[in-house]
């Protein structure tokens, strides 16, 4: 919600009558995906009270794979600052760490399957497994579509279209880095509670 | 998405030189302006509501003639008529699933909500377009292919999906099942999704546009109740759609990839299937999540219109403006946790089922507000029977005789006794399906003139008018008797049983009021489209209404509004106000300029004016 209450201000002296449009666009897709991962989860939860449910333990790999998307989410937010400051350089070197990172995670995520193979929990099997590849499987999805944001955005960092003047894309970016970021750590934690 | 993204004014030449240069594939096909959109959603429904409701004639010969020949349909269906001129009974199923999927999504949510979302918003609120033109055509092109996609699984060789609308798992699962299940059941899922993010697209559009590009001294009190409806009807979408996504996700998993999330201890002809640990009633709760805001999706924005052509007809302010928000509000909040009414029968805890059917039954009190609302704004007005109004009366009558058998089918005790037979049926097909029809030929009546410039003929309109509604309850007045006598739905025929014998004159009734409803729309039809093209030439304000639309040019062109998008300084319902000159003043005319006709706290409004004045306009073509 900050900002939105940020672009108001960067929009003096002629001050809308409503909020920036399209980052208004921004937060009703992000209710849409909220309603997506809440159906899943409530799914989950309903389907794991009528029993017959394995339960396995979480690979390790996929906390250290949280922290590294933690990591990102700082960096993008380092991203922001940069280019609030009109500090060009740093900002195209924070876009590419967050973008790495980001691929970094989709690895680890990848790696975290494999293991989750090993360990004999599949996909087609007992729905506690289906629900666990199903939800990282849709997050990844969404870190993918996220990954090509952020690609736009470092593109219009190199072509200085970037700039404390047109903080919109940057914006755009940032929030939805960020929201991806939080949807994970619920995820994570969600599993982690009702493994 | 570049009228409102360029702040220098470069941009924006760019902008306006690129509109003047479309070619026709720019303007009429791929077009971002709302208007043409809007005209789109309306053919492309129309032409599905032909489709749909030409099905459900068909099976209606099926229930009410047995023993009819139906070689004649031999060029349309080709091998679904058997030799001996019988419906196969597979395709039958597939018809009764079809005619659902096609009314409910495509022609009463997309049809309705596509076409007056996109057409009056913008117009009824003072924007120049919606706030994403590019996303709104991606709206309707994602339509599109939804319809592409469902419109080919009609020729599949196996028919298309056959598990009813609701697609319950096992039987929409498992390709063995029922031939439907298999390749049509692929495409509707596929189409389905298609149409999912549609409506996401859609939706997300009207909410911003609503909030963000209201014209000066628009504010939420003084918005039409359309807008209103609109918007509610939008946000419904945004929360539930998703969800239907989610359970169509897991369905596709279960279909193609082998995952339990819904199938368990499954026998096929004495061998287990692999699937263990799912739950089909889980589906059923995620499918019913969608599936009752969609009710509503559907409903409101034919009250929306409703409101708004009974208080211009009946030349009189609409009676509790906040109350309608109110109730509008309420029905919205109630439709997200009274999904389990349609699952009493599941097996459910009983006590979960009370508080289920209790929740359900307050949704008769906004209901019951907005009913009593329509009435007092009808009383003592002076009543024009246009078709527009004609049609928004008779929703009222529907939605009032269809919501009174929601308050016997809401009790769980009498469900059980009443589920999934024809009084089911009747009670939705009174108080969604036709009363949302209503609305829809409402709002076409009402607002051809400004869609197309010219009039359509009202005596015809009022000849279609009477034809449907005394169609409309011979059809579902008689089933609802059928429904209690205890005919279940979606049997292919019920000449096996003894206790349908005696109704069987009833079921024949019921079909042929079906064939002459049917035959009745073919009027509207006729008019629809010779209208477009060779109707008289509408007025500027044809119905003398008070909404923005009607201060643009006859036909708005890019931009709706030639110079200055004009301001509001009132509500839209001052009709027949006390001293005015004319029964109507329209929401562009300050108070300063009717001083004859204003209340006390009206003449300090006035002073607001100024300000009003001086606020930006949100005008996407230079604002910026």
């Amino acid at each position: 919600m900050e900002n939105i209450q940020q672009v108001n201000l960067d929009r003096e002296p002629k001050a809308p009558l409503a909020m920036d449009p399209v980052k208004f666009i921004l937060w009703l897709f992000l209710v849409s995906i909220i309603m997506l991962f809440a159906s899943q989860t409530s799914a989950y939860l309903v389907r794991r009270a009528e029993g017959n449910w394995l339960e396995f333990e979480m690979p390790k790999i996929f906390w250290y794979s949280t922290g590294v998307l933690i990591a990102s989410s700082v960096v993008m937010h380092w991203a922001y600052l940069a280019a609030k400051k009109d500090q060009f350089k740093q900002l195209k070197i924070a876009i590419s760490i967050t973008f790495v990172l980001g691929l970094l995670f989709l690895w680890m995520q990848f790696e975290g399957w494999k293991q989750l193979v090993a360990m004999n929990v599949y996909f087609v099997g007992n729905p506690s497994g289906s629900f666990f590849y199903v939800f990282t499987g849709l997050h990844g999805f969404h870190i993918i579509t996220g990954l090509i944001v952020l690609v736009t955005a470092l593109t219009a960092s190199f072509r200085l279209n970037v700039h404390s003047k047109n903080l919109r894309r940057i914006q755009i970016c940032t929030t939805y880095w960020h929201f991806l970021d939080i949807l994970w750590l619920y995820l994570f934690v969600f599993l982690l509670t009702f493994n | 998405m570049s009228a409102v993204e360029g702040m220098d004014t470069a941009h924006v030449d760019a902008h306006e030189h690129h509109h003047e240069s479309q070619n026709f594939w720019q303007k009429y096909i791929f077009c971002e302006d709302h208007k043409i959109i809007a005209k789109q959603y309306l053919i492309t429904g129309i032409i599905w509501a032909v489709i749909g409701i030409s099905m459900s004639v068909i099976f209606r010969i099926q229930l009410g003639m047995p023993d009819s020949n139906l070689s004649w349909l031999k060029p349309v269906l080709g091998g679904w008529i058997s030799e001996t001129g019988k419906l196969d009974p597979n395709f039958y199923l597939a018809l009764v699933t079809m005619h659902g999927t096609i009314m409910v999504f495509f022609v009463l949510t997309a049809g309705l909500s596509g076409t007056f979302s996109n057409f009056l918003i913008p117009l009824q609120i003072g924007a120049r377009d919606m706030a994403s033109g590019f996303m709104n055509m991606l709206s309707y092109w994602f339509f599109f292919l939804a319809s592409v996609l469902m419109f080919a699984s009609l020729f599949l060789q196996t028919g298309p999906a056959a598990g009813g609308w609701v697609i319950y798992p096992p039987l929409s699962a498992l390709p063995q099942a029922h031939p439907g299940s298999g390749a049509g059941m692929t495409l509707w899922l596929a189409s389905m999704a298609f149409f999912i993010v549609s409506q996401l697209l859609g939706g997300i559009n009207y909410i911003t546009t609503v909030i963000n590009l209201r014209t000066r001294g628009m504010s939420f009190d003084r918005l039409p109740l359309t807008i209103w409806s609109f918007l509610i009807t939008a946000v419904l979408g945004l929360i539930s759609f998703p969800v239907l996504l989610s359970s169509v996700l897991l369905l596709i998993m279960d279909r193609h990839f082998g995952t339990s999330f819904y199938l368990s201890d499954i026998y096929i002809n004495g061998e287990a299937l692999p699937n263990v640990g799912g739950s089909p009633i889980l589906f059923q709760h995620l499918f019913w999540f969608l599936g009752h805001p969609e009710v509503y999706i559907v409903l409101l924005p034919g009250l929306g219109i409703t409101s708004e052509v009974i208080a211009t007809n009946s030349r009189k302010p609409i009676f509790g403006y906040r109350a309608m928000i109110a109730s509008m509000l309420g029905i919205a909040f109630l439709a997200f946790i009274v999904w389990a009414h349609h699952m009493f029968v599941t097996g459910m805890n009983p006590f979960l089922g009370s508080v289920f059917m209790f929740l359900t039954l307050i949704i008769a009190v906004p209901s019951a507000v907005k009913g009593f609302n329509y009435i007092t704004t009808l009383w003592k007005g002076n009543i024009v029977f246009t078709p527009g109004m004609l049609f928004s009366i008779g929703l009222v009558s529907l939605f009032v005789s269809g919501g009174l058998t929601g308050i016997i089918l809401g009790n769980s005790a009498l469900d059980i006794q009443l589920h999934d037979t024809y009084f089911v049926v009747a009670h939705f097909h009174l108080v969604m399906g036709a009363a949302s029809a209503f609305g829809l030929f409402a709002g076409v009546y009402h607002w051809f003139p400004k869609m197309f410039g010219r009039m359509m003929n009202p005596t015809l309109g009022q000849i279609h008018f009477w034809f449907t509604f005394i169609g409309i309850y011979l059809i579902f007045i008689p089933m609802h008797y059928v429904g209690i006598a205890g005919f279940p739905r979606r049997y292919y025929q019920f000449t096996s049983y003894d206790f349908t014998h005696k109704f069987m004159d009833m079921n024949m009734f019921i079909s042929v009021a079906a064939i002459f409803s049917f035959l009745a729309q073919f009027i509207f039809l006729w008019n629809f489209f010779y209208s477009i093209f060779k109707g008289k030439r509408a007025p500027l304000n044809p119905w003398r209404s008070n909404t923005l639309e009607w201060t643009t040019p006859v036909v708005p062109g890019h931009g709706n509004w030639e110079g200055e998008i004009p301001a509001v300084y009132r509500w839209s319902y001052d009709y027949s106000k006390p001293g005015a000159k004319e029964d109507f003043i329209p929401q562009n005319i300050p108070y300063s300029q009717t001083l004859e006709s204003n209340f006390p706290h009206e003449n300090e409004l006035i002073a607001t004016e100024k300000e009003i004045e001086a606020q930006n306009f949100n005008d996407q073509f230079n604002s910026h």
